[in-house]
């Protein structure tokens, strides 16, 4: 298939386009990535994705693909030679589906809002994400069966759906100076996710936490003179 | 071998029908418990500790959580009816319209009718907006899944009945058949669907316990 074919609007930050590239990369998919500016959006963008006017939007050919689990859904169903990104069997696919909503409804919002509020405010978050990820750690001892990720063997849906946010997990880290993943409470956790950044199709592509660090300051420079729109 | 599906829900929420009627287009045999919110049962708080929520299927002892997994779950363990379609430029076009249902459709019309006064003028208006656009994606077909019922027919139900429900409970207009003539021949057809009326709850029963619940004083969540 021509490169031409998959195009990809997204931003280097962003862990929700992140999940688009990881998954065509192990689909071994050729594309084409057109960085947004997000201010203005281009064309392209507001003509592919009216709704929401967000990043990650995947065209293959000429058609668009928005929000990144049902992309990532798309890959895994459009390319079906290589390796499957969802597991095969319906009860699991429904536990990486389940945790990843999860994460995208519950934890990532608080890991955000982290980055966001007063350092007085932060202790509340960081127990609720404590909790979870005490959660997420069963879910992995659950998932891997003793294998280096939620997918087993190889990277699956929920590895990328959390994975694609360890760049920024760690900022929150460094920001709060507060542990997320930690050798004594998440031993499992802190493996996989050396794991996975080391992967093929990561490495390479996961931001560098420095870079997210000083990206993250000046948004939060641009918050303070601004005031806050949604 | 006998096959133990559970479903536990609350009749009323839209979020537990959308599971029976995919249950019953696939002609699956089930047995249907309804939760007191108030006082859940211990197997609610046991299949769903994370959230203690509902609706839950326990297929064979295992629990299958959150409304849209379950729906896939159902899809890709029983034959029969597809709720997705095959193709997956289609099936990818139906997930990002079932997760827009939910995410800005629905909170909209609850806040519209039930929310905080000062909060009800802006989702009325938000209500406009995410109908308009429904109303666009659905061009010439006769549900959203073309033909037949699909899944985002199915996660529509807040549109093609809690909808009707709450304007009628809360005494709020969100439908305007001028504006949204295709949406409104879609409720028409949505509603005469068999599988679909079997799952729905009674009515007037429905209306008296969300007036019951959240007009007598504040509204409280």
């Amino acid at each position: 298939m021509a490169k031409n074919d998959v195009k990809l609007l997204g931003a280097w930050p962003s862990p929700y386009v992140l999940r688009a590239r990881v998954a065509l990369n192990i689909k071994s998919v050729k594309y084409e990535f057109l960085e947004e500016t997000m201010a203005p959006k281009s064309e392209l963008l507001l003509q592919s994705n009216p709704v929401y006017k967000k990043i990650p939007v995947l065209i293959h050919g000429d058609k668009p693909i928005c929000e990144s689990q049902v992309i990532v859904q798309y890959i895994d169903e459009a390319w079906t030679s290589g390796p499957s990104i969802l597991p095969s069997d319906p009860c699991d696919r429904a536990i990486h589906r389940f945790w990843a909503v999860y994460l995208d409804e519950t934890w990532f919002p608080t890991m955000k809002s982290l980055l966001v509020v007063q350092a007085e405010e932060r202790k509340p978050l960081m127990d609720q994400l404590s909790e979870g990820i005490v959660l997420l750690e069963e879910a992995f001892g659950k998932c891997s069966k003793g294998k280096a990720f939620f997918g087993g063997d190889g990277i699956g849906f929920l590895d990328i759906v959390f994975g694609c946010f360890l760049g920024w997990l760690r900022v929150s880290e460094k920001i709060t100076g507060l542990k997320l993943l930690d050798e004594a409470k998440t031993p499992k956790l802190v493996k996989w996710a050396e794991s996975f950044c080391a992967d093929a199709a990561v490495k390479g592509i996961m931001p560098e936490t420095d870079k997210l660090l000083e990206f993250a300051r000046v948004l939060a420079a641009k918050r303070r003179e601004a005031p806050p729109k949604n | 071998m006998g096959e133990e599906v559970v479903l536990f829900g609350t009749r009323g929420s839209p979020y537990t029908c959308r599971i029976e009627i995919a249950l019953k287009l696939k002609g699956v045999q089930y047995k249907y418990i309804d939760e007191d919110l108030a006082n859940k049962s211990p197997s609610l708080l046991k299949y769903n500790p994370v959230h203690k929520k509902v609706p839950v299927l326990v297929h064979n002892g295992k629990p299958v959580l959150e409304s849209l997994v379950i729906l896939e779950y159902i899809d890709e363990t029983w034959q029969g009816y597809p709720i997705l379609p095959e193709d997956p430029y289609e099936r990818a076009t139906a997930r990002f319209w079932a997760k827009f249902i939910d995410e800005k459709c629905f909170p909209a019309i609850f806040k519209s009718c039930w929310g905080e006064e000062k909060e009800r003028e802006k989702a009325v208006e938000e209500v406009s907006v995410v109908l308009k656009i429904l109303e666009d994606e659905l061009k010439e077909k006769k549900f959203f899944g073309g033909e037949n019922v699909g899944l985002v027919d199915i996660v529509a139900v807040v549109i093609g009945f809690s909808l009707g429900v709450y304007e009628e409970a809360a005494r709020v207009e969100l439908l305007n058949k001028e504006k949204l003539p295709r949406l409104c021949n879609w409720i028409d057809d949505f509603l005469s669907n068999s599988f679909i009326k079997e799952s729905l709850p009674p009515r007037d029963k429905l209306i008296a316990y969300l007036r019951n619940r959240f007009r007598s004083g504040n509204a409280s969540k």
